[in-house]
């Protein structure tokens, strides 16, 4: 069953259109890998999708049961919070906060928050200020606050930008393991390879538009792609 | 020195000078820190020079008790200004610069062309520096202010994990599922509550150095948002005694010698950073 339908979607800014015309559906358990140039759009779409933009026109679906309290975000790494006086921890434990009933973290959340850190090899960064972390760590932080969010659905924005290979493909590991436990996955990358190894489906946004099964997509566009 | 302090302490209104120094500056160094990191450290500036057209309006008007209109109205501002958010048009500093600068000039403005009263530069001079001075402040005003003190930092407490989450990246907590409209809602009005009556007791010009300076210098030095936190409030408290103690023995204006006090100890800061990155 469908998590998410869209209907003749059209993206845009301040009534502006970007991309329109977009019909696709996830349904649960998907992978699907957004790819295209960049400036087309594809950040522009999570965000409509995570309700952070509002459509130009057209309709977002969501049902079997999805809600936003079950949904996991990794943003585009953004200049902003490079120098915030933070801890690690408490930026990982911030992704629980949809998840807390009351005013205050409970002892699951609070070891939830580490076992995510221990997920993506950040267990004994706990105490470190994020803003003295390397790119690579931060957007690892931020890939556990994310999994914190997460319950049925993690959305990623160019999850891999700024990881050395080897961190890049622990990464997709990780992403992969919580697929296999029926987690549906969002992931904006620019990496053929890993859409090739991990994805479903594939969406990609340019000039022209396409949405469908990887297989199709290979065929239809060759495993380079127009994205790389 | 000791005698003279001694001395000073058996006036109530040296009593209440510091308590009301004390909880201000505590109230303001809380919401200092999620202020100056989302990029609003005018907003003290600004919202009250908000109020100070809606006091410029009152007088005009005749409203003799004029927080009835002060009040609403910089809640309105600080509600619009701090809710717009990232993706409005105008970017916050610059929203926050053309409200300062226009509420000052419509405010001035409307006193000097239909103000009942002839002493319009006073009442202009009040409002940045302290229109009812720290030390003539009465009874009632010293209750309100630990009434509204109490409930402000209760409210920090309650929220302290949503205002974390919300400074550090609203777009991921809306995304998830959490309310930050809301939370940004309370904040914006808890942050007009206490500029319009820190303005009203210590005048807009300290409660800016009392949201900017704390954070800045807690910043220089912690790492944790926690310990940022708490040690900002304490940097607050610490140096507002410090400068109402030495206006009092030097006769300095209470004001100006909180402030400096906040420069000499965010400079102190500055430098134990510089030393701290070192080794
Ligand atoms: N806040 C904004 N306001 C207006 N236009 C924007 C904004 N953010 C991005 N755009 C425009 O939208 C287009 C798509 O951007 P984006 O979705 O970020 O592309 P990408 O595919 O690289 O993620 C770009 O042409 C960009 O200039
Ligand atoms: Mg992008």
């Amino acid at each position: 069953m469908a998590q998410i339908i869209c209907e003749n979607l059209t993206l845009g800014y301040d009534g502006k259109t970007i991309l329109s015309g977009l019909n696709l559906s996830i349904e649960k358990g998907d992978y699907l890998c957004i790819v295209g140039d960049n400036g087309s759009g594809k950040t522009t779409f999570m965000k409509t999708l995570l309700g952070l933009l509002t459509p130009v026109s057209g309709k977002i679906i969501t049902c079997d049961g999805l809600e936003s309290v079950q949904i996991g975000y990794l943003p585009q790494q953004t200049q902003i919070q490079r120098d915030f006086p933070a801890s690690v921890y408490e930026i990982v434990l911030s992704g629980c906060l949809n998840k807390a009933r009351g005013l205050f973290y409970s002892k699951d959340l609070r070891q939830r928050a580490y076992d995510n850190m221990r997920k993506v090899a950040i267990g004994e960064l706990a105490k470190k200020s994020y803003r003295q972390l390397s790119g690579g760590q931060q957007q690892r932080v931020l890939l556990a606050r994310a999994l914190c969010a997460a319950d049925k659905m993690l959305l990623l924005d160019e999850p891999a930008s700024g990881l050395d290979p080897a961190a890049a493909q622990e990464m997709y590991s990780v992403i992969s393991s919580l697929n296999k436990d029926s987690m549906t996955i969002i992931m904006i990358t620019h990496d053929m390879a890993a859409v090739k190894k991990y994805a479903t489906h594939v969406l990609h946004i340019g000039s022209d538009v396409f949405f469908g099964e990887k297989a199709e997509y290979i065929s239809k566009y060759g495993i380079q792609g127009e994205g790389l | 020195m000791i005698d003279k302090l001694v001395y000073y302490f058996q006036f109530p209104f040296v009593i209440y000078a510091i308590i009301v120094g004390v909880l201000i500056s505590l109230c303001s160094s809380l919401f200092g820190v999620t202020l100056v990191l989302r990029r609003f450290s005018f907003i003290g500036d600004g919202l009250s020079h908000v109020a100070f057209l809606g006091v410029a309006v009152a007088a005009v008007l005749n409203i003799t008790d004029n927080m009835l209109i002060v009040m609403p109205v910089t809640v309105v501002c600080a509600v619009l200004v701090l809710c717009a958010g990232q993706n409005s048009k105008i970017k916050g500093d610059a929203s926050m610069a053309v409200l300062s600068v226009g509420a000052l000039a419509i405010g001035y403005l409307i006193l000097n062309i239909f103000s009942p009263s002839a002493n319009v530069s006073g009442d202009v001079c009040g409002t940045l520096f302290g229109s009812v001075s720290i030390l003539t402040l009465k009874g009632y005003e010293v209750f309100l202010c630990v009434v509204v003190s109490a409930v402000v930092v209760l409210l920090f407490l309650m929220f302290y994990n949503r205002i974390f989450s919300v400074t550090f990246d609203e777009d991921f907590a809306r995304a998830t599922g959490v309310h930050a409209g809301v939370y940004n809602i309370v904040m914006a009005v808890v942050i007009a509550v206490i500029i319009v009556l820190g303005m009203k007791l210590v005048g807009s010009l300290l409660i800016s150095a009392l949201i900017i300076f704390p954070a800045l210098s807690a910043m220089r030095l912690f790492n944790s948002y926690r310990s940022v936190t708490m040690f900002s409030a304490a940097f607050s408290v610490v140096c507002s005694i410090t400068g109402i103690i030495a206006a009092l023995l030097t006769g300095a204006p209470v004001g100006s010698a909180v402030v400096a006090a906040d420069i000499v100890g965010f400079a102190v800061c500055a430098a134990g950073g510089a030393i701290a990155k070192r080794i």
